[in-house]
């Protein structure tokens, strides 16, 4: 029976309050006040308790746990995502799974920790100054991260899903490898994306959150932060909304946390919403802006014998072949990985609707998928989006599809169904509303030189957000420096993928323990005055 | 067997009830449709609202729900309800614009302007229904393909989300943890 790592704690003294049940205002004092739970904000709190620092932690979601994860799509979604699942950029074309709940994004991801690829930190280092940030310089701090989330390749066979890429691929000459994965004692059973229920994925909320609230630190969800004040260059505090019963809405009563340090970890789109809600002075306006997304098409195959895609790790086996036969700043590279197959999440993605909808769901054990990351941000012509608010506030990413991220996809559709024919699939579907189910390859091929490559005609998903606060060394291009340290107020700090200049090319969130244990090691030296501890 | 018209006109108070009122058609209510379903309070959903969801998801659904006019309609009131429910777990703004959508379609003059449907939705033919959805989605206007979408996922949500669809697509749900 799995033991629930919140019921344990708050048995153990943990001090975590609902902010919806809040029955007065409130307010907090503390030391570092960090704003978001997800990969950032449990890494770095971790880090600033063990140093001795008393911390806070604001989350905007719920602090669900393994008792809640029921394994249904219908129940998790509205629970643990941002909008559902149904976040999208303002043109609709994009839609976007992010986390909002204790964990964040790290609580509903599929597994998958890479390290940033070296030509991400080459052109880092080029074209934003931030000659620190070397392969050498992090490795310790991702050996670390390592250690702490047990991650390592995927030990067992992988899933039919993911062995048609794996297979398929072979085939054709090219190359795949095992994906790395976040987990201990992992049951294989493929439900990562709707919260693992027997706590082995080795997320931020059975690992560095409770460690963090086991050594002192305070945490409130259901609590917006609203904005930042600040005087002169120096933060002041943040004024949040405790949200109502519905977890939606501002109830009416506030929290006030002073601080001497900020830690912004709201994620891309989340954080630099709340500077621009907080209208902190942004000169150059970059705020928001160079916003990424690993823009993603999709390929779907009915295989000859059953896939069963919803079981299994989600994801397991992947391609760098397409990001590395081409300059980083060439025409645009995409990662080849698969995604789980949930019935809601299928149909939703799924084109057309009525009979022949119906007759692709009832393959639904034949249907096996793969899909295409394009690696936006590092060409002119791939800026990316910008997140501004809605007049509520809210965020919202404007991310229009550029000529060059839909030449990648087109290509990306041939070369997904060419893997999928050379490992057997008797029909490829293209993802796309024009797209019909193609019988062998000649005919993909020729299809797929004609579809139309527009919004809301493709398919285009993203799971992976990154950007809009820019690291680098000049202050007219980037926000905070590479210590996510911001040019101008010396007590804030961004920790969390708002940071990257550009995308990644890779699943995000090892980057982001890498960058922010480094950063936050730095940051609890400088306020403590003595060496931080390594938390694995 | 109620027609479709009946049943949307009579609403639904139950699952099992709904067989017992074949026989005589219920109270009309001002808001047809499913407006006077007791076991389920809508806290979204109008009237007109449901009957327009109710006349559009059997369509968009056609293949997947089931074929027994019982069972069947009993499916469409999964999905209203599931379509409610999902609304209630969005955010403020997007909900809001849900309702714009919403209002559109239930709004005869853009009911027949943007979705050239001429008849109220009780009276639309599900040929007619179909034709609809799919000028939106083809449209070469984005805002119709838009608005198609949010139809699409909000109905193939309320209904996949739903183990009553499972069986029929042989997924056999989560597995059993001890």
């Amino acid at each position: 029976m799995t033991s629930d790592i919140v019921a344990d704690g708050l048995a153990h003294g943990w001090n975590v309050r609902d902010a919806s049940t809040l029955t007065a205002d409130l307010s907090l004092d503390t030391d570092v006040a960090i704003v978001g739970t997800g990969a950032g904000g449990g890494t770095a709190a971790e880090i600033l308790t063990r140093a001795g620092l008393r911390v806070i932690l604001l989350e905007e979601g719920p602090f669900a746990s393994s008792k809640d994860f029921k394994m249904l799509e219908a129940q998790a979604y509205p629970q643990l995502y941002q909008e559902s699942t149904g976040r999208k950029t303002k043109d609709k074309g994009i839609n976007i799974l992010q986390g909002r709940c204790v964990g964040g994004s790290t609580t509903v991801n599929w597994t998958a920790s890479f390290r940033t690829p070296p030509a991400a930190l080459s052109y880092w280092q080029q074209v934003f100054g931030l000659k620190d940030l070397t392969v050498d310089e992090l490795a310790p701090w991702f050996a670390m991260m390592e250690r702490r989330l047990n991650i390592a390749p995927w030990a067992l066979a992988p899933n039919q899903n993911n062995d048609v890429l794996q297979r398929g691929a072979a085939k054709l000459g090219i190359a795949t490898a095992t994906i790395p994965r976040n987990v201990k004692a992992c049951r294989n059973l493929g439900y990562c994306g709707t919260g693992c229920p027997v706590n082995a994925k080795q997320s931020m909320l059975v690992t560095t959150i409770p460690a963090a609230l086991t050594q002192g630190a305070v945490l409130v969800s259901r609590a917006r932060v609203e904005r930042l004040t600040f005087v002169k260059d120096r933060v002041s505090a943040l004024e949040c909304s405790a949200l109502d019963s519905s977890g939606l809405r501002p109830g009416s009563h506030k929290i006030t946390v002073n601080a001497r340090h900020f830690v912004l970890a709201a994620g891309a789109i989340g954080t630099p919403a709340l500077l621009l809600r907080s209208r902190l002075p942004d000169p150059h306006a970059l705020i928001g802006r160079r916003t990424f997304l690993h823009p993603t098409c999709v390929s779907a195959a009915i295989m000859p014998s059953p896939v069963e895609g919803y079981s299994g790790a989600p994801q397991s086996v992947y391609c760098d072949h397409f990001l590395q036969s081409q300059p980083v700043d060439g025409p645009i590279g995409y990662k080849l990985e698969v995604p789980p197959l949930h019935p809601l999440l299928m149909a939703t993605t799924l084109q057309g609707f009525g009979e022949a909808h119906a007759q692709l769901m009832a393959h639904m054990p034949y249907t096996q998928a793969i899909i295409a990351l394009q690696r936006d941000g590092f060409r002119d012509d791939s800026p990316g989006g910008r997140a501004s608010l809605k007049r509520d506030g809210t965020p919202l990413l404007d991310y229009p599809i550029t000529d060059a991220l839909w030449d990648g996809m087109r290509r990306a559709y041939w070369t997904m169904a060419e893997i999928q024919f050379a490992a057997g699939a008797k029909s490829v579907l293209p993802i796309h509303e024009d797209a019909a189910a193609y019988e062998s390859w000649p005919a993909a091929k020729e299809a797929i030189s004609h579809l139309p490559m527009q919004v809301l005609r493709t398919r285009v998903v993203s799971a992976h957000v990154m950007g809009g606060c820019a690291m680098g060394s000049d202050e007219s291009n980037s926000v905070v420096n590479a210590d996510g340290r911001h040019h101008r107020f010396e007590n804030l700090s961004v920790s969390d993928g708002s940071l990257f200049p550009t995308s990644l090319g890779a699943n995000p969130q090892l980057t982001i323990y890498g960058l922010v244990a480094r950063q936050a090691s730095r940051l609890a030296a400088g306020l403590t005055g003595r060496p931080a501890l390594p938390i694995a | 067997m109620l027609s479709r018209r009946q049943f949307i006109k009579t609403g639904v108070i139950g699952g099992a009830v709904l067989l017992a009122v074949r026989a005589a058609y219920g109270p009309f209510s001002a808001d047809p449709l499913i407006g006077e379903d007791r076991d389920y309070p809508y806290a979204i959903l109008q009237g007109k609202e449901r009957t327009m969801l109710a006349a559009i998801a059997p369509v968009m659904l056609a293949g997947a729900l089931p074929q027994e006019s019982d069972a069947r309609q009993r499916a469409i009131v999964q999905v209203v309800r599931g379509v409610d429910t999902a609304i209630r777990g969005l955010p403020p703004a997007v909900q809001s614009e849900v309702g714009d959508l919403f209002a559109l379609l239930v709004f005869p003059v853009t009911r027949r302007v943007l979705a050239g449907v001429a008849k109220p939705w009780l009276d639309a033919t599900p040929t007619e229904i179909a034709a609809f959805l799919e000028r939106w989605r083809t449209s070469s206007f984005v805002l119709l393909r838009t608005a198609y979408r949010a139809l699409q996922e909000l109905i193939m949500a309320a209904w996949y989300g739903n183990p009553e669809a499972w069986p029929r697509i042989s997924y056999p749900g989560p597995p059993v943890v001890t």
